[in-house]
């Protein structure tokens, strides 16, 4: 089907490529689905696009690029809404703030996107841990 | 907003499947349990409204900085 977006203009998509969240995300919560589009050349940046509303749309990458680190327990409220089964079926994503300059963009470490890649349905997952905050800076500082 | 007044220990009832207990309350800190089904999501308010505030931010337009991404 075809669709509108912020950054790829018209283009055509797969239904079932589209992620399904239940319950939309924090801010945006009639938003139930996007669809994730590559945005840099070598992979390491995508968009995830708001299938119905054209002007919204978020920068992702994968966390583990950046941050090799990172780790958190899903709980079972998740495991369960999402249909989990196995490790390999989640993806995880991290949505960035991107600022001007791009070396001082951030990623959200504390809410990131969990997707199950057997159902494509996902969530927007709020760690209680105390260390992962909303803006860890992508890049090293120096 | 209903207001409603406990002593330590004490809970307050919501509909069949929720409670809250005041566990202790010491000076201007108040500690307290929540027994809820599984999928009723319970967060810290300050930390739900970061979440959203950085969701809006995260969405904001970034073409003057695409072609920088695109390299």
């Amino acid at each position: 089907m075809p669709i509108k977006t912020k950054y790829h203009g018209e283009i055509e998509i797969n239904m079932q490529d589209i992620l399904h969240f239940e319950k939309g995300i924090p801010g945006f919560l009639e938003e139930k689905e996007f669809i994730i589009l590559p945005l840099s050349d070598d992979q390491t940046f995508s968009v995830m696009q708001s299938v119905v509303t054209e002007y919204l749309a978020f920068v992702i990458t994968s966390p583990f690029h950046f941050f090799q680190a990172y780790d958190f327990q899903l709980e079972d409220s998740v495991v369960e809404e999402l249909g989990l089964k196995t490790e390999k079926e989640v993806q995880v994503i991290s949505i960035l703030t991107i600022e001007e300059p791009f070396e001082r963009t951030t990623a959200n470490l504390q809410a990131p996107i969990i997707i199950n890649t057997s159902n494509q349905k996902a969530k927007q997952v709020i760690l209680n841990q105390e260390h992962y905050k909303t803006k860890h800076p992508i890049f090293q500082k120096g | 907003m209903l207001v409603l007044t406990r002593k330590n220990g004490e809970s307050i009832k919501i509909s069949d499947d929720i409670e809250i207990t005041i566990i202790v309350s010491k000076n201007d800190q108040v500690k307290i349990g929540i027994k809820a089904p599984k999928h009723v999501e319970i967060y810290r308010s300050e930390i739900y409204e970061q979440i959203l505030t950085e969701n809006q931010q995260a969405s904001k337009d970034i073409s003057s900085l695409l072609n920088f991404l695109k390299k």
